[in-house]
């Protein structure tokens, strides 16, 4: 996080106050997120972890506006979460890739920037880029389904990046990937976000995945969806998989399972 | 996303042309010998009791070789029909109308016509009921309902007033065609209009697109594999409609009408003839419609 020598309160680039997401049923009202306050600052990675149930996508949807909140305060670079989509704040990584398959890995990775008006030399120059930064140079002419799943994973990152966003939301990115992958995608997007200091919120409900990953990790907990704790990672920036052996990185991920076990009522 | 399909052993050359052509060919035998079969039976009573009655003694022979060469027979050999085809097409010049050339182009004319304006016509459907809830709840019923009126019986009507606006000729026949070719169109394509997923539909969501972004750069293409088939159904009802709009208007040139004269002067061959034309014209359009598909489709797609 960058210093502040003048004191003057930081405007984090997310802020949600008191949110609270309800879903109206005939039986009984569901309640995804209770009450639910989190500040993410310029240039953190925060994962947001728990299980099924406890909100975690449903928090990242509501930063993304594609959910509606019943009550609370949502604020993304002190715009309303509508204004600041509007304004293409960030950039959003789905759990599937949902790459059109009528459109090369290019043209693909082209879509956001066409749409944002981008002429064709500069929006293909830009695609060229950001898939080179995520190592699929080379590949620009294939088709999704020439593609491995951490391949077109990556190409949607790619994708998610290419308009520049100073934030970046991810959903479980990573969850339908076998672990080889998975970790090597991890360490990949870990130098991306080291290099380039983007905000980056990560969902996911893997314990390694977000200790190795974040800065801060935020510990849900289900029915009602709430935040049960805030764990700071203190690792060193430039780790690698390695890390994972270390004692700090299993303190840390001890208490990450302490406190999902907690938040799941009275350690069990 | 499209799984990895199982490799399939290159064939090459003449193994290759057998390997596809060889199914059609062998249904094509079989067909042939049938149809003998059944040209036999079915011209056999009126053979034995015009000729054959007279001169007593007859065999086998004898009664296969008649029935297979009538003048007017209750159903015509193939070779009979192939000979017929074959006649009109090279023994008459291209506008004249004993040319079954010249009333395929006219009948084909109307197809194409119909076609257009049908397909146009679905999809101006296909875009409104996707994009208001009102009209979908509104429309949609009448486009099931107006297929259930019998063509045979809308055909005479639609040429009686359009005539007595003045219209004849191709227009009205095409209007008939039209009205069978819009309904797979309106249909597939709004079937392939909402055929992106939610994530999809976020993705842009995502992106601030506009409506009109979502249209083209989502819904559109997403809706071709839905379009293509629908086309191939539509062109090949529509020539139907085309046909039947020229069985009631007494029309002097076309497939139908030649179907009608054939009829008239129960000249069955004529009539097979027509028929067999109408088929091939059939595969004709609708091969270019799948051709159309194939240069039209990236070559992504699997």
């Amino acid at each position: 996080m960058p210093a502040n020598p003048l004191s003057i309160p930081l405007i984090p680039t997310v802020e949600v106050q008191g949110v609270s997401v309800v879903y109206p049923a005939r039986e009984h009202t569901v309640t995804a997120l209770d009450n639910v306050s989190l500040a993410i600052q310029d240039g953190e990675f925060v994962s947001l972890i728990g299980p099924s149930g406890c909100g975690k996508t449903t928090l990242l949807r509501v930063i993304a506006d594609l959910e509606q909140i019943t009550s609370g305060v949502v604020r993304v670079n002190d715009m309303s979460t509508q204004q600041a989509r509007l304004a293409r704040a960030y950039g959003y990584v789905f759990q599937a890739p949902a790459l059109f398959p009528w459109r090369t890995v290019l043209a693909n990775v082209c879509l956001p920037l066409e749409i944002h008006g981008l002429d064709k030399a500069k929006a293909r120059a830009t695609a060229l880029e950001h898939l080179e930064r995520v190592g699929l140079q080379g590949f620009e002419g294939k088709y999704p389904w020439q593609l491995s799943g951490g391949m077109q994973q990556r190409v949607s990152i790619a994708r998610a990046l290419g308009f520049e966003p100073k934030l970046l939301m991810m959903d479980e990115p990573f969850g339908a990937l076998d672990e080889i992958t998975r970790d090597r995608l991890n360490e990949q997007l870990l130098r991306l976000w080291e290099r380039e200091r983007r905000t980056v919120i990560f969902v996911t409900h893997s314990i390694p995945e977000a200790v190795f990953l974040s800065s801060r990790i935020v510990v849900m907990s289900p029915r009602p969806g709430r935040i049960v704790d805030v764990i700071e990672s203190g690792l060193p920036a430039d780790r690698t998989l390695d890390i994972r052996d270390t004692p700090e990185f299993a303190e840390i991920a001890h208490r990450v399972r302490m406190s999902l076990q907690d938040g799941h009522g009275g350690g069990h | 996303m499209a799984a990895a399909t199982e490799p399939v052993p290159e064939r090459s050359g003449v193994g290759a042309l057998w390997f596809r052509a060889g199914p059609v060919l062998a249904v094509l035998a079989i067909v042939l010998v049938l149809w003998y079969a059944l040209a036999v039976w079915l011209n056999a009573p009126q053979v034995i009791e015009r000729t054959l009655s007279a001169q007593p003694g007859w065999g086998a022979s004898d009664l296969v070789r008649l029935t297979l060469s009538m003048d007017r027979p209750v159903l015509p050999a193939p070779h009979q029909i192939a000979l017929d085809l074959f006649d009109s097409i090279f023994g008459w010049p291209v506008d004249s109308p004993r040319n079954l050339l010249y009333h395929a182009a006219v009948t084909s004319s109307a197809t194409l016509l119909g076609f257009v304006m049908g397909t146009l016509l679905g999809a101006v459907l296909a875009v409104a009921v996707v994009h208001s809830r009102t009209l979908d709840r509104s429309l949609f019923p009448w486009i099931i309902a107006s297929q259930t009126v019998p063509v045979l019986a809308i055909a005479p009507i639609i040429i009686v007033i359009l005539g007595s606006m003045g219209m004849t000729g191709v227009f009205p026949k095409a209007i008939i065609s039209m009205y069978l070719c819009f309904f797979p169109v309106a249909v597939a394509l709004v079937k392939g209009l909402r055929s992106p997923g939610v994530m999809e539909m976020e993705l842009l969501h995502t992106y601030a697109a506009s409506r009109r972004d979502t249209f083209w750069k989502l819904r559109v293409p997403a809706s071709l594999p839905f379009l293509f088939p629908s086309l191939r159904v539509g062109i090949a009802a529509g020539l139907v409609g085309a046909i039947v709009g020229e069985l009631p208007t007494g029309a002097q040139a076309g497939l139908g009408a030649r179907l009608l004269t054939g009829s008239y002067y129960g000249n069955t061959v004529q009539i097979w003839s027509a028929l067999v034309m109408s088929a091939l014209l059939g595969l004709a359009l609708t091969g270019a419609v799948a051709l159309a598909e194939r240069l039209l489709t990236p070559g992504g797609r699997r």
